[in-house]
């Protein structure tokens, strides 16, 4: 059976890990780095992911698509605050989110396919095998919408999703499975775009969560906002300069405001630095400045935390252990709110930026049969429920249910001869629809008979990705009904599969562009090279001789500096075939020079 | 990590859950109150009418041993969990996914003792009446009196503070205190009850034994749930709205 890899799909970065008999690794790129920025361009050679598209992010930005995870699963509608914030157009189509870049559009699973498949690459050309099954992880708070969009994202990107895993149980697998612990342990997990807490007991391999609680609209990118509001307002009392109208200065606004954050992490002050048209700009920032800045958004954190203890039976003095996860723990004020709620010094004896994955690499390995003697029992967030008379929402599945659950009800008819009833699922904890989110709807059909006599039973079945799967039964002839569920907020699966086909089409054009970038480095190679080597050989070769391959050098550069990589790689081969006869006379000279120097030592000797 | 921790007493019965056939849905041959088929090692489906104290290997008692439920749960888990059936083909997923979705089902309601006594009262007398929505008879009065309160209290509280607002208050905390102190009476005699049930599960263990006897602890039982209830959402409500 093939490896399957553990996915860590963050907001704003991105890792892939594997497990082998030493443990769970962190797959790191050509340049030792583990993390892959959750940033895709869109350039006019194609797609760019990672760092290369953070860089773009400046020169191009309505172009790079940064954190998408805030749009996967999402309306318009439920981001309307925070659309101001991005550089590029959205709009919606059938309750999902589209993404204007250019002349086309992308649904958020089709953005965050191109970072898996990013990843997915990564792994193959690391482990040297083929990658196609993954377990991917998701903010424990994310509803089935975004679990679906998740699931959906791999399916486009050519992964089969065997399981769908919460990042702080995640993170609790990697933790539990180094430290040997036992007992209660909240894990926090407060990452760049979602805020997630969860109480787990572990006992003897198994690990129960008891409750989960979080704010999938909470992380590092919040922040970074409230710095680069400051920071767009001073720019404009001072300077003159309005930021909002200027894309690319926004976006160094934003980069330079999370760089300061994370400064602050380990200095009590740091400088912004940022270029503007008419100068440099300058603005110094405390810790203490920033904190209080951000003091609100933290806040926010602890009455998610004070609710999963609740759910949990527990008081916060009875949890053994605390633990940090994701980038956004690093920062001091964070540390100190959580010490203060629990009563104790939280753990972070582990990266936080890689924990989730390497949890994840452990699921895979127990999914692969591999890790037999763990087991998560994991819970499902929110509460599911129906719509019923007068707008109120009936609830099936309680919130912190261990999952796999089902529940069962059954359906009948008012009026005489009613053939459907049309079933409307939500999700959420409040009393009134309205106030929940709407995950789907079906219709049922029914047997036309008298007002009472059908009866159909549906059932609600979350299964362990936490994803909701309906089926109906009539329960007077025992039959099976197909429902057609049609989700709210949810790719169909005809969209899908449109999308897994213009994925190759866009693996074409990501060929396309990694040609031309591998084709431009190695024109650069040879062009220093070749000069180097002119240099050495000055009285070595004819003026003519050495004039012929300046031209053809200077015609090297000028087609590097288009599009077509077959032109360059031509272009190289000529520069080679025309510097043979420098190549030998070099080497010759070496070779001289190499047996003068011997016989000098000889004499020496 | 050791996880090989045999119950000691329960591990002669842990295997004999009852299954929904007696014959292997794979490879036809008998399976003799194994969830798993002795021949081809394939997962059984659970059977549509197993209670969850049979699932847990449990006599339909009241009071159960915590320990064992978790132990026996934990060991279930490990046996159903769809994690396990990841490589295995459509028919077990499927059936570790029900089996599974079962055993939650059956733990959750068995550890908590409210779910629980509920849960032998649909399985002892058939279907618990719907929660009822009046108040407990020797309470009337008071809660009455209580709902006008709160209601005088929702409306003066978007009028900010006021000495009148913090007397609400006072008395509605101090209400509340009360109801609490109500509630655990009545925890305390439906342990009681508990008591009376295990006791005559003891000494008349077959269902057709005892009947009226037991139904009567059940429909006592059912009334102090009832009561319970309705104490319980009205305290929530005032924590809600006091504080």
């Amino acid at each position: 059976m093939s490896r399957i890899v553990g996915i860590d799909l963050g907001t704003t970065n991105s890792l892939v890990a594997f497990m082998d008999k030493e443990g769970p690794h962190v797959i790191p790129g050509p340049d030792g780095q583990t993390k892959v920025p959750s940033i895709v361009g869109l350039t006019d050679n194609g797609l760019i992911v990672g760092d290369p598209a953070k860089a773009h992010l400046i020169r191009d930005p309505s172009h790079t698509i940064y954190s998408v995870k805030r749009f996967m699963g999402k309306g318009l509608d439920d981001v309307k605050d925070e659309l101001k914030y991005f550089p590029y157009h959205l709009h919606e189509k059938n309750g999902v989110i589209r993404i204007e870049i250019g002349d086309k559009t992308y649904s958020p699973p089709q953005v965050s396919a191109m970072i898996l498949k990013e990843l997915k690459r990564r792994a193959e050309d690391y482990l040297k095998e083929d990658v196609s099954k993954a377990v991917i992880t998701v903010p424990a708070y994310f509803n089935d919408s975004q679990r679906q969009a998740t699931k959906d994202a791999g399916l486009i990107a050519g992964l089969e999703v065997l399981r769908i895993i919460n990042e702080p149980t995640a993170a609790s697998l990697a933790y539990g499975l180094q430290k040997k612990t036992q007992g209660l342990i909240a894990i926090y997990d407060l990452g760049g775009g979602t805020f997630d807490i969860s109480i787990l007991k572990l006992k003897d391999g198994i690990f129960e969560v008891l409750a989960t609680n979080g704010d999938s609209h909470l992380g590092g990118d919040d922040f970074d906002q409230r710095l680069v509001d400051v920071l767009v307002d001073d720019i404009f009392q001072t300077q003159g300069i309005k930021v909002e109208g200027n894309p690319e200065l926004m976006q160094t606004v934003r980069l330079e405001a999370e760089r300061v954050k994370i400064r602050l992490s380990d200095e009590t002050q740091a400088q912004a630095v940022i270029q503007l048209p008419n100068g440099t700009y300058e603005k110094l920032w405390t810790r203490e400045s920033v904190e209080s800045l951000v003091m609100d958004l933290v806040e926010r954190t602890l009455g998610p935390c004070r609710n999963a203890l609740k759910d949990a039976g527990l008081t916060a003095s009875q949890i053994d252990e605390v633990v940090l996860v994701g980038g956004s723990t690093r920062m001091p004020l964070v540390w100190r709110k959580v010490e203060e709620l629990f009563g104790k010094t939280p753990h972070s004896e582990l990266n936080p930026d890689e924990v989730v994955a390497l949890g994840a690499a452990v699921q895979a390995d127990i999914l692969g049969g591999h890790t037999k003697d763990l087991l998560l029992l994991d819970v499902t967030p929110l509460s599911l429920g129906i719509e019923t008379m007068g707008g109120v929402m009936s609830a099936l599945i309680r919130r912190n249910t261990t999952i796999p659950t089902s529940a069962k009800e059954m359906f009948t008819t008012y009026v005489d001869g009613q053939t459907s009833v049309d079933i409307h699922i939500l999700q959420g904890e409040r009393e009134l629809v309205k106030d929940n989110r709407s995950l789907a709807r079906f219709q049922l059909k029914l047997p036309p008979l008298p007002a009472g006599v059908p009866r159909v039973e549906v059932n609600f079945l979350i299964d362990a990705n936490g994803i909701l799967h309906v089926t109906a039964r009539d329960i007077r002839t025992g039959e099976a009904q197909s429902v057609q569920v049609k989700p709210s907020h949810g790719l169909t699966d005809d969209e899908v599969e449109g999308m897994i086909r213009d994925s190759f089409q866009f693996a074409a054009e990501d060929i396309k562009a990694r040609q031309i970038i591998e084709a431009r480095n190695e024109a650069n190679a040879i062009i220093v090279a070749t000069e180097k080597a002119l240099v050495r050989a000055a009285n070595l070769i004819s003026d003519k001789e050495a004039e012929g391959i300046r031209r053809i050098l200077q015609q090297l550069g000028e087609v590097k500096a288009g599009d077509d990589h077959r032109a360059i790689r031509t272009k190289i081969s000529e520069v080679e075939k025309t510097t043979h006869h420098l190549a030998e006379v070099l080497m010759d000279a070496t070779l001289k020079e190499a047996l003068e120097s011997k016989k000098l030592s000889d004499v020496i000797k | 990590m050791d996880h090989q921790h045999q119950a000691q007493a329960t591990t002669a019965t842990s295997r004999e859950l009852p299954m929904a056939r007696s014959m292997c849905w794979h490879c036809q041959s008998e399976v003799t109150g194994e969830y798993l088929c002795g021949q081809c090692v394939k997962v059984q489906p659970l059977s549509r009418d197993l209670d969850y104290f049979a699932c847990f290997q449990l006599p339909r008692l009241l009071n159960i041993d915590e320990q064992h439920l978790e132990k026996t749960f934990y060991e279930l888990s490990r046996t159903f969990h769809p994690d396990f059936y990841s490589t295995k083909d459509e028919s077990e997923k499927a059936i570790s996914l029900g089996n599974s979705a079962f055993l939650n089902a059956a733990y959750r309601t068995l550890k908590d003792p409210i779910q629980r006594a509920e849960y032998l009262i649909r399985l002892e007398a058939g279907a618990v009446k719907d929660i009822r929505s009046n108040p407990p008879a020797d309470l009337f009065e008071e809660v009455l009196e209580l709902q006008e309160t709160l209601e005088t209290f929702r409306q003066l509280a978007p009028k900010g503070p006021s000495a009148g607002l913090e007397a609400l208050r006072k008395k509605l905390q101090a209400e509340r205190e009360h109801l609490e102190k109500r509630q655990a009476e009545m925890e305390a005699s439906l342990q009681d009850k508990f008591n009376e049930w295990d006791q005559l599960q003891e000494r008349a263990a077959l269902p057709g034994q005892a009947r009226e006897e037991k139904n009567t602890i059940l429909r006592e039982m059912q009334e102090i749930l009832s009561n319970r209830t309705y104490v319980r959402n009205m305290v929530n409500d005032l924590l809600e709205t006091t504080g």
